[in-house]
């Protein structure tokens, strides 16, 4: 008998245990993938190191980059990273409505971050300083698209999560994904202060 | 999934025991936000300031002085937006940043090393050396 009923104490352990499990290894899994994603922007800036000065008779970064709208730009994800910090606060407070306006506000920065950039690109290749100039602009293009690249897909995850929160509101999984989000949206722009102070004034300074 | 106390987390910040779910990995206040983006506007300006009045006569010192704010910078923003400490996790985000750090130290400042000497011992020659060759 005793035996029986310590089998049966034992069993329902068992399963709250594994019911704790998957929040927990998320948010620490998805950290995991940051650090790598961090390696893939390390050998992107190691290569702009190693080639960033090998010009092939061609423009220099003096030449080519509008500090400005790199000022311009970094305030832009700055902005969008402070916006995401209050949306994740109104989540905190179960305001529903106040974590979609301010998602909301995050995307429009991160859009305009997107378009300058797509501008200063576009601006780029018609002064015929595009990826295939010389190796500083191969790498530049390589590095920086990198990072515009996940700041456009940060976008539609936000946009999806939007509708996400819309439908169901903020349900203890929507939370778990806006966190995620949160730790990716930040952690892109730790990346972007490499990309300015290591590519764009480190360039320009020569 | 949606259990109210994971005891996990509680243990280490017993602050957040009767809080959500996903408070659990922590986040900031609206102050620690706050805080973090004036350091980091002031730490942004300064390079940008530096580099576009030419404040200072020296490029290298110039050079030196916005790769360390910048490196303050990302400091500040693990902090104060993505909420890094020892604690959270059981510590083992912080042990995976740490790991990182030194693989991204090894990958660049190996990169930069090698890749200087290579380049350093296969200058581009000239005419009359080539000429000179056997």
């Amino acid at each position: 008998m005793s035996e029986t009923q310590v089998q049966e104490n034992e069993t329902p352990q068992f399963y709250l245990t594994e019911e704790h499990h998957p929040e927990h290894s998320t948010m620490l899994g998805f950290w995991l993938y940051l650090m790598s994603d961090c390696l893939i922007f390390a050998v992107l800036f190691a290569t702009h190191g190693v080639v960033g000065r090998n010009y092939a008779a061609g423009p220099s970064p003096a030449d080519l980059f509008d500090l400005g709208l790199v000022a311009f730009n970094t305030a832009m994800l700055l902005l969008s990273s402070i916006t995401y910090g209050f949306a994740m606060l109104q989540m905190e407070r179960n305001a529903k409505m106040e974590t979609l306006f301010w998602l909301g506000v995050t995307g429009v920065f991160g859009a305009i971050f997107v378009a300058v950039e797509l501008y200063e690109f576009y601006h780029l290749i018609l002064e015929g300083a595009g990826p295939t100039r010389s190796a500083f602009l191969s790498s530049f293009f390589t590095l920086v698209s990198t990072h515009g690249l996940h700041v456009t897909f940060g976008i539609i995850w936000l946009i999806t999560l939007m509708v996400q929160v819309g439908k169901r509101g903020l349900i203890p999984e929507n939370r778990r994904r806006l966190m995620c989000l949160s730790m990716f949206w930040h952690f892109l722009d730790v990346i972007w202060i490499g990309v300015f102070s290591f590519v764009y004034l480190l360039g320009v300074l020569g | 999934m949606s259990s109210q106390h994971s005891g996990h987390e509680s243990a280490f910040e017993p602050h957040h025991a009767h809080s959500h779910p996903g408070d659990a990995a922590g986040h900031g206040s609206f102050k620690s936000y706050l805080t973090g983006f004036i350091l980091s506007v002031i730490l942004t300006a300064i390079p940008f300031w530096l580099v576009m009045s030419g404040a200072l006569d020296s490029k290298l010192l110039t050079a030196v002085l916005v790769m360390g704010i910048g490196v303050v910078q990302i400091i500040v923003h693990v902090i104060y937006f993505l909420h890094m400490n020892a604690r959270s996790e059981g510590g083992w985000t912080l042990m995976a940043l740490i790991f990182t750090i030194v693989i991204v130290g090894i990958a660049l400042a190996g990169s930069l090393w090698v890749m200087h000497h290579l380049n350093t011992n296969m200058m581009p020659m000239t005419h009359e050396i080539m000429k000179n060759m056997p």
